[in-house]
């Protein structure tokens, strides 16, 4: 039987969501060493294992529930960086088994960390899979976009003769594609009935045990804290990046002199604030993520304030920070840095599974003028404190 | 976990339901519940308005004002005037398209 290797579709065109030069999550300041956008690349085109299924619409590619070295490479790749940003596989059709004529179809994203987890839950079923074109975003980002969507979903149905392919008209979507498909639409248009199954994968089997019936288990969303740890490197990895600049500006703010710029003080002043501000962003961008329902609060703004002023408080004394510094400038450490914490746990809101437009709307229109506000009361603080320090008041 | 009290826009009109069921199915936070044959609305402030039961309620009974609630795509809203989205913005078709 022959290899059948799929070859990058639409060779030499770029993926639209993602973008040349810009962050993916638009942040509008420029960050250390991003990855450059390497428009065009997919990297993540399954081979047929076994050979491909020949059907009545033509041959389909087989995929298995084993990850390769490379699968699993993949995803830690994801969690932690812009790799994620291209890791797609080609939108269509697949065959997981040997599915027939009357077995199910999963509908998946063409996010190939997706599709892998999909697969994996599937051992032991046969079962068709379609791929939707996502741009390489996950089920519920995409739905959330449109892109994983009534529209995409139709054209995939008729594109790939789903109607010839199988005797029976069900679709299985998973739960949280919902939020893109009108399932009513879908079945004026194709005839096919969308089933919203479970919000996992890995509940797939025992959504189809029951008879596509779901347990209220089956169709809510967690946030485990296992979830929450898995995500922090997405938080901390961009934060880190912008604190250089932090960190940049405040050992130039310590070496400054009447004299010139001196790098004894630069670097033995400006080190232990640098060290206060990392202690800052881990408790806003790990701590509180980490902790999310143990901290008091709703508000993700006070949550990451909390753990802020705590983890400052505890580096003020670690560092000996109020024995070397002017008073005026330990202040503006506590003013700012708790602040800090609280804007990067105000971030976290994109990656949970609870919080509202409406809720975030509030919270950053009573929580960005405070930031601003600490920001400019903490910088005419050190200054102050500056100024003080060569005598000039 | 429960997100900040009382900022939710869902709304259900009760007298457009059919009991169809699709909101219950459809609602990652058990929203929406069937209590004796009848859809009732539970707690709103488990809503995170992701809009999944006003997109599959084919009778209008439910509207909800739905979008990400994701920091930087509101502060990014802000900024460029649109709506907050998770995507990088309308200069993408000058480098990616």
């Amino acid at each position: 039987m022959q290899d059948a290797k799929f070859e990058r579709i639409e060779e030499g065109k770029a993926l639209p969501g993602t973008c040349c030069g810009e962050r993916s999550d638009g942040f509008p300041f420029p960050v250390f060493g991003e990855e450059p956008c390497s428009c065009g690349e997919r990297r993540g085109s399954p081979k047929s294992d076994p050979g491909p299924l020949t059907t009545r619409v033509g041959e389909v590619v087989r995929v298995s529930s084993e990850w390769s070295w490379a699968d699993s490479w993949g995803m830690v790749k994801s969690r932690v960086s812009a790799f994620r940003m291209n890791y797609a596989i080609p939108p269509g059709l697949y065959a997981f088994g040997e599915p027939t004529k009357e077995s199910d179809v999963l509908v998946t994203a063409n996010y190939k960390l997706t599709f892998d987890t999909l697969r994996r839950s599937l051992k032991g079923l046969q079962a068709w899979i379609l791929v939707l074109e996502t741009r390489g975003i996950n089920v519920w980002c995409a739905a959330g976009k449109g892109t994983f969507g009534t529209d995409e979903l139709v054209r995939r149905i008729s594109e790939t003769k789903l109607d010839q392919l199988v005797n029976h008209r069900r679709i299985i979507l998973p739960q949280l594609g919902a939020v893109g498909v009108n399932s009513n639409r879908v079945q004026e248009k194709t005839g096919f009935r969308v089933f919203f199954g479970p919000v996992e994968a890995r509940e797939i089997q025992a959504y189809i045990d029951r008879g596509y019936k779901k347990t209220r288990e089956m169709s809510t969303i967690k946030f485990s804290m296992r979830d929450r740890l898995i995500l922090t490197p997405m938080e901390i990895n961009p934060a880190l990046k912008r604190y250089a600049w932090l960190a940049a500006g405040m050992f130039l703010f310590f070496g400054l002199e009447p004299s010139g710029f001196l790098f004894k003080p630069a670097w033995s002043y400006g080190f232990p604030f640098v060290l206060l501000g990392l202690i800052a962003l881990l408790a806003g961008a790990f701590v509180a993520p980490l902790l999310l329902p143990f901290l008091p609060f709703r508000s993700f703004a006070l949550k990451g304030w909390g753990a802020g002023i705590l983890a400052v408080a505890f580096g003020v004394q670690f560092l000996g920070i109020p024995e070397k510094y002017d008073g005026l400038t330990v202040i503006a450490a506590y003013i700012f840095f708790p602040v800090l914490s609280s804007y990067l746990a105000l971030q976290f809101t994109g990656s949970t599974t609870f919080t509202s437009m409406s809720g975030v709307k509030r919270e950053l229109k009573i929580g960005i003028p405070i930031y601003l506000g600490a920001a400019g009361i903490s910088l005419v603080l050190i200054a102050a404190a500056k100024l003080k320090e060569w005598g000039i008041v | 976990m429960k997100y900040l009290h009382n900022v939710s826009t869902l709304r259900y009109a009760p007298e457009k339901c059919v009991q169809c069921g699709r909101c219950v199915e459809v609602c990652p936070h058990g929203v929406f519940e069937v209590d004796d044959k009848r859809v009732v609305l539970t707690d709103r402030d488990l809503c995170m308005e992701c809009g999944a039961c006003a997109m599959n309620c084919a009778f209008g009974a439910i509207s909800v004002n739905s979008g990400v609630g994701c920091a930087a795509a509101i502060i990014r809203g802000m900024l460029t005037g649109g709506e907050p989205t998770c995507d990088c913005g309308p200069s993408r078709s000058a480098c990616c398209d």
